[in-house]
């Protein structure tokens, strides 16, 4: 490899790290998104050193186009606000644990005595190594039952996230009841209900106000004359079935 | 570039994304933290792949990120439905089930 080569290696490397560091310490979960998206980028630049051009490009639209998409969604919806810093024990033991794996990590790798560790790789005599149209051909042979529990598995997940995350039906906190025992507005029947729970709530409250206040203006009709005697009527059976429902 | 060199910058993303599932407290971030981890996974799979010309590395890599896309949806759903019922988005406080 020649160096434009271990240019691009470094590059890439380095950008994956920021990206990785990024993630980690950055406050707003929001910039967090932003730097794993930096970091998977580096990262499809690495698969296409390593030859991987197929899990690159894969990389790139699946993690950076469609799951980061979906973490941006989550992060606005939620409200990635700012984190509270908290002392605990974690925070001072969790870098060290992460210093000490890395290390031992980097010991075991280069102490492993794999004789092809140093070099670059094995010499690939397939033409097309990494190109979609090999690994389709080993998914669809070689790795037939893997590819098929995969998709099953991500069937069964697009159902539970539906599952999880939708909106609770159902009439919170005793309106069910209010609903069934509330007095029916004047030709509001089923359609009300029809139109919605809460119009109808709303248009039962109104009639009641209207009843109310028709009943204070029969009161102070009473005494002159009997003209409003069908007004009259209404407003209190009206009045009375709202004290039925507990109006 | 050796196949050491990916490896020792799979070692070191793979501990970033745990310092930082082991210090964060939003599991927004938790989650991005482990997608970190699974992509170090992901790196040394198909580095060793390159190692020995063999594209099953590149197979499994690619079965990890859809178990990868799985987890994400999963958590997201259950990071949505925490909201609704608003409960406090942090892990230290959503400690109901440990007793």
């Amino acid at each position: 490899m020649n160096w434009l080569g271990y240019a691009f290696f470094f590059v890439a490397g380095i950008g994956a790290v920021a990206g990785a560091l990024g993630v980690v310490l950055l406050r707003n979960a929001f910039y967090s998104v932003l730097a794993l998206v930096c970091h998977l980028i580096s990262l499809a630049a690495l698969f296409m050193l390593l030859r991987a051009e197929f899990v690159a490009a894969a990389q790139v639209i699946v993690y950076a186009g469609a799951v980061m998409v979906l973490y941006v969604f989550v992060v606005a919806y939620v409200g990635g606000g700012e984190e509270v810093r908290v002392g605990s024990a974690l925070r001072v033991l969790g870098p060290m644990f992460a210093v000490a794996l890395a290390v031992e990590l980097c010991l075991a790798i280069f102490g492993s005595g794999l004789q092809a560790i140093g070099t670059m790789g094995a010499r690939v005599h397939v033409p097309g190594f990494g190109t979609p149209r090999h690994i389709g051909t080993l998914f669809l042979t070689t790795y037939l039952f893997p590819f098929e529990v995969a998709s099953l598995l991500l069937l069964v997940a697009a159902v539970g996230a539906v599952v999880l995350a939708r909106r609770r039906r159902g009439l919170p906190g005793g309106e069910r009841e209010a609903l069934i025992f509330a007095p029916r507005p004047e030709g509001a029947g089923t359609m009300a209900e029809a139109g919605g729970v809460r119009q109808a709530l709303a248009a039962v409250e109104r009639t009641g106000a209207a009843a109310r206040a028709g009943r204070a203006r029969g009161n102070a009709r009473r005494t002159p004359a009997g003209a409003a005697a069908g007004g009259r009527g209404q407003a209190g059976a009206d009045g009375e079935r709202e004290r039925e429902g507990g109006w | 570039m050796s196949i050491g060199w990916y490896l020792a910058i799979s070692a070191i993303l793979f501990a970033i994304g745990a310092a930082g599932v082991l210090t964060r407290r939003n599991p927004l971030v938790i989650l991005l933290c482990l997608e970190l981890m699974l992509n170090a996974a992901n790196l040394a799979l198909v580095a060793f792949a390159r190692m020995h010309g063999g594209e099953a590395g590149q197979v499994f890599a690619l079965i990890v990120m859809v178990i990868a896309a799985c987890e994400v949806t999963v958590g997201l759903g259950l990071i949505v439905a925490i909201h609704r019922r608003n409960l406090p988005i942090d892990v230290d406080e959503l400690s109901q089930l440990n007793g």
